[in-house]
């Protein structure tokens, strides 16, 4: 792939609790161009735990291994915690499932995205928040002004999920992870938000990993989907031949949801095979 | 007969210039036997519908009925005999330090019911559990057997109704399928009647037979599920949820060929 | 054939059963991760030794507590008295030990008034709310704005000095703070999906209080309680020290204090020895009660 911006090969990651040893992410491979990636699973999948150790986010008692963990040139696995700290917002951000607790409840939302940038970059304040009221307006938002300077209880969930990408973008990262962003919104709202973040993606060339449990909703937004089942990745598959899926779970997690106008009189149920752990 | 009849609903918070109003003027009919969705966005006040029938707010106006029997604002252990609820999050709707056992007798024995030890082991069958589920705590149990035991829980005191705020939205769809068969299976073979509250148009039309659309406390559309499916929906407003229901689905109609 | 009765009694049992296999596990577990704390063991090994001293007073003490030897007062610490005698030549060492006795009754008695009472108010001011609500809360207001030693002394003044007394006049100035937890717990409770499901099966309110939500709120109460008996050993070593405690010639800890006061300066054992013992008991009381905290924790 042309433009690789990240690479993961065989990435393991496993918690140490009181003594027992839980594995639970396993031989996770992958890369990243620019693109949208969709790591998909039900809960407990890894999927998340995957998203976070990429930003080295991951609890103490977790262990991340990998043969390969490549970001551009850096060596993520080695990575100091500096560097870290300079990566993580800046060059790779993360945007969380739910603005109400990922937004500083006493702090003014565009305070918050100014400050974003002005972590980042040494500028003077005025000019962040000139930035932060671009981008604001990047965002969609109707009057930057009087939005700037509300509080998070006084956005609604869309608004605030907008303002989150907008923090998440202003520093102008190169890649993206979205750990179900919307999964917190109306259907009405989701979609907006979605088309935006789509739209902004492919203006700055960012790479996005969107991490989400629904199927139906990252087969239409995503060009590659890795289906995660118990830590390990059963199915990599473009987002287009979906239908053509050959793993049982993939096809299980595609028939499960009932439609409008369903004829179906039951729903298939999931027959969960453990040889799936093996291959 | 109507098994629930809900007639000019009204409800607000707040007084003076700070009244909110929650509900206007809400109209719902609910015949014997019938499932009956409630859909809607966040804030549309289709879960307070719900809980001023179970008798969580006491301040409504309009009429209530269940079962013919008119509803006063108060609970009444009648009201719990007729109409019992499943919560959306079953990992809130157990109490955490009690076992399935305790959980399950604790109606029995409030409405002073006997041979509790066959209907607990009835009920589990029921939901599709075996008995060595009584003497576990809930912190022991995923997800969708948490919502099993949250089923078996408003079944046992056997009413005929049950009202069902999303009770698949916190589950995975793997698990969302088993309880959505496990409630189409025994709305069948006890004849239950439902009043379903969900935002999912998918599982609405799957399980209801006719849905009220709800926006900002106000009944849109009531229609039924097939027309619905038929694009057979009026408002604009019930068009613009399955326009965005139907985006997602978007790819997957083209290929028909799921329906096993 | 099994009769309905007999399965039902086999199902208790067994629930019983299960229930205490339940317990023992949670305490194996407990236990361990009390012990994996150092501060947490130090507090509860010292709250054990209490325990132990005031159960085996007798046969750890060296002297009788109340015999005076005249002949023998004021004496330093030696290898007949460990901690020196007093001004009447009582073995100081024995009087702590059954000092201890005093103590332990002390906090037994307030702890067991003040739970109750404090669960009781919080839990049926926050279920119910409103008027309720507002009337046990002024009441508490009340209670919680008195300085607690300034009520004490006040009620022993007007009941008269005495043992019994002091652990009434105590314990009425700490069940409010149990109260307000125990309130503030239920506020959040009543509204939880469990609650409002045993409502809607017919449940009565003080059912719903007294088998839903106090059990819920009893590992915060005991938590805070702990805390308190430290508390309540200062305070009843104070009432001692004001003569308004335990009365002489009881061994009490704070008594000992104020009479070994007028020989302070020469004979510093008379003070230091009383006063350590209070330090070290509510110090471990406070150690253990943060170590209950992070056990009880219900997000771990």
């Amino acid at each position: 792939m042309q433009n690789t911006k990240l690479e993961v090969k065989n990435l393991q990651i496993s918690f140490s609790h009181e003594g027992n040893q839980v594995n639970a992410v396993r031989d996770v491979s992958f890369s990243l161009g620019q693109e949208k990636l969709a790591i998909v699973g039900e809960s407990g999948s890894g999927k998340s735990t995957v998203g976070r150790s990429l930003l080295k986010l991951h609890p103490k008692n977790a262990t991340v291994e990998a043969e390969k963990l490549l970001f551009g040139d850096i060596d993520l696995l080695k990575a100091s915690e500096k560097t870290m700290r300079d990566i993580r917002g800046r060059r790779i951000s993360m945007i969380m499932q739910d603005p109400k607790y990922s937004l500083n409840p006493v702090m003014k939302v565009g305070d918050q995205i100014a400050e974003a940038y002005l972590a980042h970059y040494k500028v003077s304040k005025k000019i962040a928040q000139e930035k932060a009221l671009v981008m604001l307006e990047k965002v969609q938002i109707r009057d930057p002004k009087r939005v700037y300077s509300l509080y998070p209880h006084e956005v609604s969930g869309g608004m605030g999920q907008r303002v989150m990408i907008a923090m998440m973008l202003i520093p102008e990262p190169e890649i993206i992870i979205a750990d179900e962003p919307t999964s917190a919104l109306d259907v009405s709202v989701q979609r907006q938000v979605l088309n935006l973040l789509d739209e902004l993606i492919n203006e700055s060339n960012i790479g996005l990993i969107f991490i989400s449990h629904d199927l139906d909703l990252v087969r239409n937004y995503c060009d590659r989907v890795l289906v995660m089942y118990a830590g390990r990745v059963v199915e990599s598959i473009k987002a287009s031949e979906l239908e053509n899926a050959h793993h049982p779970y993939t096809q299980g997690l595609l028939k499960a949801p009932p439609r409008i106008g369903d004829i179906r009189h039951r729903l298939p149920t999931l027959e969960r095979d453990p040889s799936w752990l093996y291959n | 007969m109507n098994m629930i009849n809900i007639e000019g609903l009204n409800l607000s918070f707040g007084s003076g210039s700070n009244e909110s109003k929650i509900l206007h003027d809400v109209n719902i009919q609910v015949k014997a036997g019938e499932s009956f969705g409630l859909v809607g966005e966040s804030g549309s006040g289709k879960t307070t519908v719900l809980r001023c029938l179970a008798g969580q707010y006491h301040h409504w106006s309009g009429q209530l009925s269940v079962n013919g029997n008119s509803l006063q604002h108060k609970l009444d252990k009648k009201r719990c005999i007729d109409m019992q609820m499943v919560f959306q999050d079953p990992y809130g709707s157990l109490h955490p330090r009690h076992s399935i056992e305790t959980a399950l007798a604790e109606p029995l024995k409030i409405h002073k019911m006997d041979n509790k030890d066959q209907r607990i082991s009835s009920i589990l069958k029921k939901v599709g559990l075996d008995d060595s589920f009584r003497y576990r705590s809930p912190h022991q149990l995923s997800g969708g057997q948490r919502q099993r035991v949250a089923i078996a829980r408003a079944l046992i005191l056997e009413p005929q109704i049950l009202l069902l705020d999303e009770p698949t939205s916190a589950l995975d769809v793997s698990v969302q399928a088993e309880i959505l068969n496990l409630l189409k299976e025994l709305k069948e073979k006890e004849g239950l009647t439902y009043l379903m509250v969900t935002h999912d148009l998918g599982v609405v039309t799957y399980l209801c037979d006719r849905v009220a659309v709800m926006q900002n406390g106000h009944i849109v559309e009531t229609i039924s599920s097939s027309d619905l499916a038929n694009h057979g929906a009026s408002e604009p407003y019930t068009k613009m949820l399955l326009d965005c229901c139907y985006h997602t689905e978007a790819r997957l109609n083209d290929t028909t060929s799921f329906a096993n | 054939m099994m009769t309905n009765s007999t399965m039902a009694s086999s199902a208790t049992s067994k629930s019983a059963s299960a229930g205490m296999v339940m317990l023992l596990q949670m305490l194996v577990h407990g236990s361990k991760r009390i012990i994996r704390n150092p501060l947490t063991a130090a507090g509860l090994f010292v709250v054990m030794l209490l325990l132990i001293v005031a159960m085996f007073a007798p046969w750890i003490a060296t002297h009788n507590p109340l015999a005076q030897e005249l002949s023998n007062s004021l004496q330093p610490p030696s290898s007949e008295h460990w901690f020196g005698t007093d001004e009447f030549g009582r073995d100081i060492f024995s009087r702590l030990v059954y000092g201890s006795r005093i103590t332990l009754y002390i906090i037994t008695l307030v702890t067991v008034i003040v739970g109750p009472i404090g669960l009781a108010i919080g839990t049926i001011s926050g279920y119910f709310g409103g008027v309720i609500d507002t009337i046990f809360m002024r009441i508490t207001d009340i209670f919680i704005s008195f300085p607690g030693l300034v009520l004490a002394l006040a009620f022993v003044a007007a009941l008269g000095p005495g043992l019994e007394h002091a652990v009434i006049a105590i314990a009425l100035t700490s069940w409010p703070p149990i109260a307000r937890l125990a309130r503030a717990e239920t506020l959040q409770l009543r509204k939880a999906d469990y609650i409002v499901a045993v409502q809607l099966q017919g449940a009565s309110s003080t059912r719903i209080i007294f088998r839903h939500i106090v059990p819920m709120c009893l590992s915060s109460v005991i938590v805070r309680l702990t805390m308190n008996m430290a508390g309540i050993i200062l305070t009843a070593a104070g009432l001692g020290f004001l003569g308004l405690g335990a009365q002489a010639p009881l061994p009490e800890w704070g008594a000992m204090i104020s009479t070994g006061r007028s020989y302070m300066l020469e004979h510093w054992w008379l003070v230091a020895a009383p006063g350590a013992a209070i330090m070290l008991v509510s110090l471990a009381f406070n150690l253990l009660g943060d170590g209950l905290r992070d056990l009880l924790d219900p997000r771990n």
